[in-house]
């Protein structure tokens, strides 16, 4: 588990409680902020400033992988051919996965296999955990893919990235808690991930919302449940940055699951278990104090059984 | 006889006060599951239901109610379904056709407005209605320099919430595009699906045309308008992407014949088609009894069926079942997937109006044009 502190909070667009957030903390100092998953707004964060009312500093980590594509074109090359790797490692994923997904659906669906309903449980229990093999072997894939990258090219020994984490880690070193926001899940986790920034902060506590707070988790996982087109099959992306485990936060899960629908989250808690599986709805808080996890009041977490209950203690 | 059309027969013998009393307060027609009944009361002398379903008899008769001034109406709907309709008024030999009196919900089209009903299953789509939350893209009016036509045309452009100059849209070109707007409710939905996430931030042009049933009917200076007057043109005003993966025509009716002869027309220019309702006209053999306006239609249509060729990557169909044009789209399907076109078809239980084409947009939209809807969590 990460020495991090952790705050994960829901969407901050319409109600946002991020300034109450970090005064609680009684964080002194400037904040850093990343907006990398807003791509090219990523600038744009004066309303969150205004929010704040605190001195912010803007790592433009999405800028700054602006840059260094620019400036290193053999690097370039080489993040764009992973990008096709993993684009079809992701797909070749999708194959297998709305086969084995049909068969946990059709499996929890049935009450009962004539008059045996004894023996459903057992079935359900082998289709659910093949989805969780078929995740696991996913994982481990694109794993593969971002080692094989990293082994050839060094990223964090390149020049230009090595100027732009000694600039970042100047500002996180003079920050008082690092800020990410939500937006595109995957340009935010790769172009953190392309510079460690994790590895630059120090002890410093981090807020994270959308998908900010899925980015810095174990794993990324993709869901929405009524798609316009397909089954809305939650998808396991790739792993996250690893500041934190135990959790899986799932923002605007009120709008893009079916919360009230018993199999179907049931089958999202199982499929990730152990993890609490969290609906980061807006006004949800989780904490991760260093030893264990805290839900605010309201926050629930997807269970077993098929309902909702608070989150909290794990 | 059943539902509310017994009630009505049972209390027509139990005196006036017992039919008041039975509709009064309600709101018509009343749907009873697949029981639509429509009530009139005035003093006429016939009274009919006007639809334009295709295969029913165009006109159905009330029934008068023991020579008194009510009037009713049961008939049978599938599920699900929309139907638009007026009322035909006769009295002393003057035929008049009117919305129903006794129904609030009308649709609203070029011509006006007709009264609708909402079969059980059927409802207006939430993304379809305004959603405080969605960011409001803004229209803007334009002039194009036309080649094809001389002169100028003014057309309209949206352009999403949060537009930025930087960035590289995908653009849809709108056949009859302000109508798409007034009455299928068109901006309200690229709002909600842009905020939703199931299509991208996205320009739309929508033209319109003052002599539609020309210039859309396989027209060679409508397709050199769009293709070497109007993108060409907006791709200099306004950053696109410009690419024909990310440029797509869509039209309804008429408006569908033009995107598919224009794309036809100059293959590889367009990548996506939204086509809905068209009126695909074409003859096996002999003569069309469509009119002359026809002509051209099914000159096209005929040959688009000798030699279709590849005229875009992706085309979205829909169309009414109660659309006598419904016979020609579906002919068209199979025959479009087995010259090798990725084709999406829907049918819907609606006819050939401003509403049916509204409530397929979603499905239409998001499948040519997918939004990040996995990817942004913000």
């Amino acid at each position: 588990m990460s020495h991090h502190r952790v705050v994960l909070l829901g969407p901050q667009r319409l109600q946002p409680t991020l300034n109450k957030a970090v005064a609680a903390l009684k964080v002194t100092g400037p904040l850093a902020v990343i907006t990398a998953g807003w791509e090219e707004r990523e600038s744009e964060d004066q309303e969150m400033r205004d929010h704040l009312g605190a001195h912010t500093v803007n790592l433009r980590v999405y800028q700054r992988v602006e840059d260094v594509m620019e400036q290193d074109r053999e690097l370039a090359i080489a993040i764009r051919e992973r990008q096709d790797r993993l684009r079809v490692q992701h797909e070749l994923y999708r194959m297998r996965l709305q086969h084995a997904m049909a068969a946990a659906r059709e499996l929890l669906h049935r009450e009962t296999v004539d008059g045996y309903s004894e023996m459903l449980e057992a079935e359900r229990e082998a289709a659910i955990e093949a989805v969780r093999t078929l995740d696991g072997f996913h994982l481990m894939k694109v794993v593969d893919v971002h080692h094989e990258f990293e082994d050839r090219m060094r990223p964090l020994q390149r020049d230009s990235v090595v100027r732009h984490r000694r600039e970042m880690a100047r500002i996180l070193h003079e920050s008082g808690a690092l800020c990410i926001a939500g937006g595109h899940v995957v340009a935010l986790l790769h172009r953190m991930r392309l510079f460690d920034v994790l590895d630059l902060v120090d002890s410093i506590p981090i807020f994270a919302w959308s998908a900010g707070a899925m980015a810095l988790g174990s794993q990324v996982v993709l869901f929405h449940d009524s798609p316009p087109h397909g089954l809305g099959n939650a998808e396991l992306f790739e792993e996250g940055l690893n500041a934190y485990s135990g959790v899986l936060p799932l923002p605007h899960a009120k709008k893009r699951l079916h919360l009230h629908d018993r199999q179907r989250v049931s089958l999202f808690a199982r499929r990730f278990a152990p993890a609490q599986v969290v609906a980061l709805d807006p006004l949800t808080k989780m904490e991760w104090d260093g030893k264990r996890w805290n839900g605010d009041r309201g926050t629930l977490r997807l269970t077993e059984r098929g309902v909702l209950a608070q989150a909290g203690v794990a | 006889m059943k539902g509310l059309a017994h009630e009505i027969e049972r209390s027509a013998r139990m005196g006036p006060g017992a039919v008041a009393a039975l509709i009064e307060g309600k709101q018509f027609p009343v749907v009873e599951g697949r029981t639509v009944t429509f009530v009139f009361r005035g003093d006429v002398d016939e009274v009919r239901l006007r639809h334009w379903i295709h295969g029913l008899p165009q006109a159905q008769p009330f029934h008068n109610v023991q020579a008194s001034d009510l009037w009713f109406l049961a008939i049978d709907v599938p599920e699900g379904s929309r139907m638009e309709y007026k009322l035909e008024i006769v009295r002393r030999g003057e035929h008049r056709l009117v919305q129903d009196p006794l129904n609030p919900n009308v649709a609203l089209d070029p011509y006006g407005a007709n009264s609708v009903v909402y079969a059980a299953g059927y409802a207006v789509p939430d993304w379809s209605l305004t959603d405080t939350e969605a960011r409001p893209g803004e229209i803007r009016d334009h002039e194009i320099d036309s080649s094809a036509f001389g002169g100028k045309r003014r057309i309209q452009v949206y352009l999403p919430a949060r537009f930025r100059p930087t960035r590289r849209y995908p653009l849809l070109i709108v056949h009859d595009g302000e109508d798409y707007v007034r009455y299928a409710s068109l901006k309200t939905i690229l709002d909600n699906l842009i905020h939703r996430l199931e299509i991208p931030s996205m320009i739309v042009a929508l033209i319109q045309s003052q002599d539609r049933m020309r210039e859309y009917a396989d027209d060679a200076r409508h397709a050199k308008f769009l293709v070497e007057d109007l993108v060409p043109q907006l791709e200099r005003a306004y950053p696109l992407v410009g690419k024909p993966s990310a440029r797509g025509l869509a039209g309804a009716s008429f408006g569908a014949v033009a995107a598919l002869a224009a794309a036809w027309r100059y293959q590889g220019f367009f990548g996506n088609l939204l086509l809905q309702s068209g009126s695909f006209a074409f003859t096996d053999i002999g003569a069309h009894d469509r009119g002359a306006v026809f002509d051209p239609v099914v000159r096209f249509v005929n040959a688009f069926r000798r030699q279709p060729g590849h005229p875009s990557e992706h085309m979205f169909i829909s169309c009414g079942v109660y659309e006598s044009l419904i016979y020609y789209n579906r002919s068209l399907v199979p025959f479009l997937q087995r010259s090798g076109l990725d084709v999406k078809y829907i049918e819907a239980n609606d006819g050939h109006n401003w509403e049916n084409w509204r409530d397929r947009l979603r499905e239409g939209l998001s499948w040519l044009y997918p939004g990040p809807l996995w990817m942004v969590y913000e």
